[in-house]
Formats: structure tokens, C-alpha cells, sequence
């Protein structure tokens, strides 16, 4: 591909940041050493790593950076979060999560289900929010957990972690909430916020993928996920990935900085796509509370056609976006997270994914907005069901 | 995830042939559904003194492999009598296309049915008559049926509940049906093998795969572990076994053939139970439905 790609499918993973690459290089090339060594040239290394705990910690307002342990990714920090909570509340047999989370924690449920827990599946509204009064009312005597993600990663809404929280630290239930899609998009306080435990994963926001990172307060009862050496305190065994943790720090770095003036760019760019593509594509539903969401992501849908066709025809004309369409996926089950929120099967088949970054540019919509209307076009006059007004 | 097409399936999904409707269509042919997620409606125009098809068009709902397929069915149609159509297979579809991944076979499958569809439709068969015909529904997501299964089944020699998902799309979705497909599958291939033959093990091990077993993997798993463990070692003893259904950890069969009436079943059913232990490493509760 000679064409750089208009790439808008950030939600899935972004561009790692020029300045990240840069802080990796020194422990790719000369300072190659393992941290855990008794040696100077490995020791002096753990400096960097707690250089890089601190940046996240600040990122997300974590009170002591000792409550950063680094994990491989976001799927891990959520395993090991899940599986250290009930590991605290044996005896208890009762678990709450909702029914659009990540598969990280849906799958966990799931496994956790057939293996004798009670799981109370939270639904949510037609805009894809949830009420903390409806967590509330599903806390019981033996709740052991409660799972919720921060943000959506396919409608990029957001769940009200704060009044959540609230409420499970007032009925003492522990609280960890996957907060992969929110960590580098939207402030975090958690010196405020009382959740027990945070997953968060670097390639989300302009890391590279193979580092992640779990919140875990202090006080918090822990048990670690693997079993082996002493690195992260006896926490997280595994060798300590300098470079990728070098990174991560560097990156929590950027978007510190650039946070809140990228809440309002990107969040232009978004709404310029969407405005674009409501003037130019009829027959759209936008797909997601309007007001809370974050401020890269669209999820739209395009009636009577398919969304993969769209993607195919997309990629053609060198954009990037996603699906979630059953087609797209390799399970014939369209998106777990839209048919949650009620929308008809055809929707579902129908709708699209753009996410935006730091590095999308006015071009880069422009382009998108552009092409869309004759790929949506093209595929409605091969539908059956397009109405005669709709063809061209 | 991205599906490796062939560069013709890219084609015809970029520039489909023959889109549209034909004018005062001869025959009509729709099939699927935009809640199943693919649809297809074929309109053709035949010269009744031959019977040859003079033309071809389509609308399709439905992802790339879906448009590619019924842009390929036009193509292939155009010009053969409405007997040399309906010896087209959804494999012939396939191959045209230089084929289609495993996991999108159910739009050639489409594609076919649309056109029996169509000629069902020239030929003014009775459509209440028809629909008798059409079978009773299996998979209730897919709207698929025991007819279109066991179709399916002859048709590409398909051998396991994996492929019949593939092809048909049935099971493909809650998972509810799977045991029911199965039970299909068995007794197509009882059909096509009436004596179980002894047959050598092909020595090859079955693995579990790895994470999470949905109910899906779990099922083409106890299902594999019948069929190259299981079913042979009955099948000396010219008995057989049917999987009737699967819940939780309960699994549910019907001894056939010879075992139905051993006295002996006693140590065939603790057989078959530690053999789907060994594999699925987790304790099943085997029940045996007279």
C-alpha cells in the first residue's frame, strides 16, 4: 500500500507515538539489562520502571504509584482481577457484571457461571447507559464482585463509574472496572472515584501492544495471577518488559498533556464525521447516548445494507473502521453490546465503528466523508430491501 | 477478523455482474432474510418454447462472499436450460469463485437455493405443497431446516456439526440446536453407511482446544471424540450411538444397532463416559435415553 490509511478504527488499536518509540530504543539497544539483576547494568533499571509506574499512576490519579502492577494486557489485568476478588470473598457466590463488556470479562463470567458462581447480567438502555440504582438493587449478601467497564468500546458510552462506585463501597462490595477504551480518552481520578480495582492497556492510547497495566488500591486484598519470580513485588511474575513498560510510561506522559485538549479536537473530528455523514448517507441511526460517550468514538447505522460489505468497500478506498456486523467476525451472532441495547438484528448487521485518535487529521475525515456516500449507495442499489427513493 | 477471498471473489464483490431486476421476470427466486443477515432475490427470464435462461439479475443483502456468490450464480446461469441450472451445486458456485473461505460456504448455499427457488417458482410448483416440503425448522436463529440440513449434508459429503454451521449457518448463533444437528448428521451418515464398518483409528489425538470451551467447541468436541473414539469401538460390535443433547455437563445419547440391546451396557456407558472425561477433563453425567 503506497497510500497512507485513513485510519479510523482506533477503538482496536492506535499508532504508536513518535516520541514512545523514541523512549523504547535505549532498552532495545544499549540497556538491554533485566532489572531484577543484582548487577548495576541490570538494577539501574528499575529507575526507569518506576519512572513509568508514577506516569501511569499520575494518569489515572492513583494515589501511590506501588498501586500500578504491569501486565502483558488488558485481558490479563482482568483476569487477574476477577480471579484475585474471589479468591478474597470465598465463601461468597454472587457476581455482577453487565451484558457489554469486553469478552475479557464476558468470557470470564461465563466460565465463571458454568463453574457454580451466579452471575447477575446487568442489561442496559436503548442508549447503551446503565443506572447505578439497577447495580445497587442486584448487590446481595454474597456478592463477591461487581465487573463494569468504563467505557464502551463499539459505542464508546460511558458507564457512571463514580456513583457506581459509590454505591458498592457503601454495601463493602469489590469493585474493578475495565477501563481500556477510557484510560488516555477521559480524566480519571481515582482519588475521587472509589473503585477497588482498574484495568488499563497501552496500545489503546499510542503505546505498542504487550503492556498493560491493574490498578489495585491499597488495602485491597490481592492475589497474584502468575505464579513464579518476584517482579512487581510478587505481583506479576514474569520478566520485567523494560522497553514496553518505558513506553507505557511515556505514553500515559502524552496524554496527560494532551488530554483535555484533545477531548475537544477530536471530539470536533468525530462530530464533523458524523454531521458529514448525516448530510450526505439518508437512512442512518446514530448508535449510542449522544451525551455520554467518549470523544473519539461514532457508531452509525447504515439501513439495508451489510457491514461488511461496507468495511470491504471501505478498505478499498484505504479506510480503516470496524464492524460489528456478524459477517466481520467469525461468529455468525451480531455485536453482543447492540443487540444488548435492543437494536433490531438489521441495525446490528448494519452498523459501523469509526474511532478517532490524536493523529487524525480534518483531511482524513474529509477523505471518509467523501468517499462513504458512493459506498453506501453502491451497496444499497444491490439490496433487495432499499426503497425505490433510496436508489440511485 | 479479515477473510482471505480470492482475488475473483474480490471482484465480483467489487464489480458485480448482472445487478438488478429482470423486466416482467419469468421467475422469481428470494431466500434469507436482513434479520439472518444475508438475503438474496434472483429474477430470471426463460424462453418457455426452450427452457434456456436469456437472463439473469439479483439483489443481494448480505456481506462480500454473499454479493460475490450471486454475482457468480448470474453469471454461470445465463444461457443454460432451466434443467442445466438446477445441476449447478453450491460447490460449482464455490469453485467458480476459485473459493470461498470454510466459514462463508452458507452464501454458495444461498445462492443455490435461491435458484431452486426461482425454477420452483417458472414451473409453478404449488407453494403450499412446498412448504411441506420445505421440512421443519431446526435452527430457529437461522430459520434452517431439517431438509436444508440433511441437504447440505449429501450435497458436500459433510461429515461433522462444525460444517454444517459453515455451510448453513444453523447452530451458528445460541448454540441451542447443535445437539438436534447432530442427531441429523448421524442419521444422514447411518443412511450412507447403513452397517457401521469397523475402521482403523487414525491414530491422530484429539486435543482440547485451548481457553474457554463455549457450549459450541464443546460440542465439536464430544462429538469428535464419538466419532474417532467412540463410534468405532461400538461399531465392532455392530452397535452405534446417537448424541441426543448436551446440557451443562449432561450429555445425552441412545445406544443403536446391536448396543440398544446388550445387556452389557452397563460397562459400554462407563466406557463411553471415561473416554469423554479423559478428553474434555471435567466429570459429564452420561444419560442413555431408551
Amino acid at each position: 500500500m503506497t497510500q497512507p490509511v485513513i485510519y479510523l478504527d482506533n477503538n482496536a488499536t492506535t499508532r504508536v507515538a513518535p516520541e514512545v518509540f523514541e523512549s523504547m530504543v535505549p532498552f532495545l539497544t544499549d540497556l538491554y539489562g533485566n532489572p531484577s539483576s543484582m548487577h548495576d547494568f541490570g538494577g539501574n533499571l528499575q529507575e526507569y520502571v518506576e519512572e513509568a509506574r508514577a506516569q501511569v499512576a499520575a494518569l489515572i490519579g492513583a494515589e501511590d504509584p506501588s498501586e500500578i502492577i504491569f501486565t502483558s494486557c488488558g485481558t490479563e489485568a482482568d483476569n487477574t482481577a476477577i480471579a484475585s476478588a474471589l479468591r478474597a470473598n470465598p465463601g461468597k457466590k454472587h457476581i455482577i457484571t453487565s451484558k457489554v463488556e469486553h469478552p475479557a470479562v464476558l468470557n470470564y463470567f461465563e466460565y465463571l457461571e458454568n463453574s457454580g458462581y451466579e452471575v447477575t447480567w446487568l442489561p442496559v438502555d436503548g442508549d447503551g447507559l446503565l443506572d447505578a440504582d439497577r447495580v445497587e438493587a442486584a448487590i446481595r449478601d454474597d456478592t463477591a464482585l461487581c465487573s463494569l467497564m468504563w467505557a464502551n468500546n463499539e459505542t464508546g458510552v460511558i458507564f457512571p463509574i463514580d456513583q457506581i462506585g459509590e454505591r458498592l463501597k457503601k454495601h463493602g462490595v469489590m469493585f474493578h472496572t475495565d477501563a481500556v477504551q477510557a484510560v488516555g480518552k477521559i480524566p480519571i481520578d481515582l482519588s475521587r472515584t472509589p473503585v477497588d480495582m482498574l484495568s488499563l492497556s497501552g496500545h489503546k492510547f499510542h503505546a505498542p501492544k504487550g503492556i498493560g497495566a491493574l490498578y489495585v488500591r491499597r488495602g485491597t486484598m490481592f492475589y497474584p495471577y502468575l505464579i513464579g519470580g518476584h517482579q512487581e513485588r510478587g505481583r506479576r511474575s514474569g520478566t520485567t518488559p523494560v522497553p514496553l513498560i518505558a513506553a507505557i510510561g511515556t505514553a500515559a506522559k502524552l496524554a496527560i498533556a494532551s488530554m483535555e485538549s484533545e477531548a475537544t479536537s477530536v471530539s470536533a473530528l468525530r462530530d464533523r464525521l458524523e454531521e458529514g455523514i448525516r448530510a450526505t448517507v439518508p437512512g442512518i441511526v446514530f448508535v449510542g447516548d449522544r451525551k455520554n460517550r467518549l470523544p473519539n468514538t461514532a457508531n452509525i447505522s447504515f439501513e439495508y445494507v451489510e457491514g461488511e460489505a461496507i468495511l470491504l468497500m471501505l478498505s478499498e478506498e484505504n479506510i480503516a473502521a470496524s464492524s460489528g456486523s456478524a459477517c466481520s467476525s467469525d461468529s455468525l451472532e451480531p455485536s453482543h453490546v447492540l443487540r444488548a441495547m435492543g437494536l433490531p438484528f438489521e441495525l446490528c448487521h448494519a452498523s459501523i465503528r469509526f474511532s478517532l485518535s490524536r493523529y487524525t487529521t480534518v483531511s482524513d475525515i474529509d477523505i471518509a466523508i467523501e468517499k462513504l456516500p458512493g459506498v453506501i449507495a453502491n451497496l444499497r442499489n444491490i439490496s433487495p430491501f432499499t426503497p425505490p427513493e433510496m436508489r440511485g | 477478523m479479515a477473510w482471505k477471498y480470492s482475488k475473483k471473489v474480490r471482484d465480483h464483490y467489487l464489480h458485480p455482474r448482472n445487478v438488478g431486476e429482470v423486466n416482467n421476470a419469468d421467475a422469481i427466486g428470494e431466500i434469507g432474510s436482513m434479520v439472518c443477515g444475508d438475503a438474496l432475490k434472483l429474477t430470471l427470464s426463460v424462453d418457455k418454447t426452450t427452457d434456456r435462461i436469456l437472463d439473469a439479475k439479483f439483489q443481494t443483502y448480505g456481506c462480500g462472499s454473499a454479493i460475490a456468490s450471486s454475482s457468480a450464480l448470474t453469471e454461470i446461469i445465463i444461457g443454460m436450460t432451466i434443467d442445466e441450472a438446477l445441476n449447478v451445486s453450491n460447490q460449482d458456485l464455490a469453485e467458480y469463485l476459485d473459493g470461498l473461505p470454510e466459514e462463508k460456504m452458507h452464501c454458495s448455499v444461498m445462492g443455490k437455493e435461491a435458484l431452486e427457488a426461482a425454477v420452483a417458482n417458472y414451473r409453478g410448483e404449488d407453494h403450499s405443497h412446498e412448504e411441506e416440503d420445505e421440512g421443519k425448522i431446526v435452527c430457529h436463529c437461522f430459520a434452517v431446516t431439517d431438509r436444508q440440513i440433511e441437504k447440505a449434508i449429501t450435497e458436500n459429503s459433510l461429515t461433522t456439526v462444525g460444517q454444517i454451521t459453515n455451510y448453513t449457518k444453523a447452530g451458528g448463533a445460541c448454540g441451542s440446536c447443535l445437539g438436534k444437528i447432530d442427531t441429523i448428521l448421524q442419521s444422514v451418515l447411518s443412511r450412507s453407511r447403513p452397517m457401521p464398518e469397523p475402521r482403523q483409528n487414525d491414530f491422530e489425538p484429539i486435543v482440547k482446544p485451548e481457553g474457554k470451551m463455549s457450549m459450541f467447541k464443546k460440542i465439536r468436541l464430544i462429538e469428535e471424540v464419538l466419532e474417532k473414539e467412540i463410534r468405532p469401538a461400538l461399531g465392532y460390535d455392530h452397535g452405534g450411538l446417537e448424541l441426543l443433547d448436551i446440557e451443562g455437563n449432561t450429555v445425552y445419547i441412545r445406544l443403536t444397532g446391536k448396543c440398544h440391546a446388550c445387556t452389557n451396557n452397563d460397562s459400554t456407558l462407563a466406557f463411553i463416559s471415561s473416554q469423554l472425561e479423559n478428553i474434555l477433563g471435567e466429570p459429564i453425567d452420561l444419560q442413555n435415553l431408551e
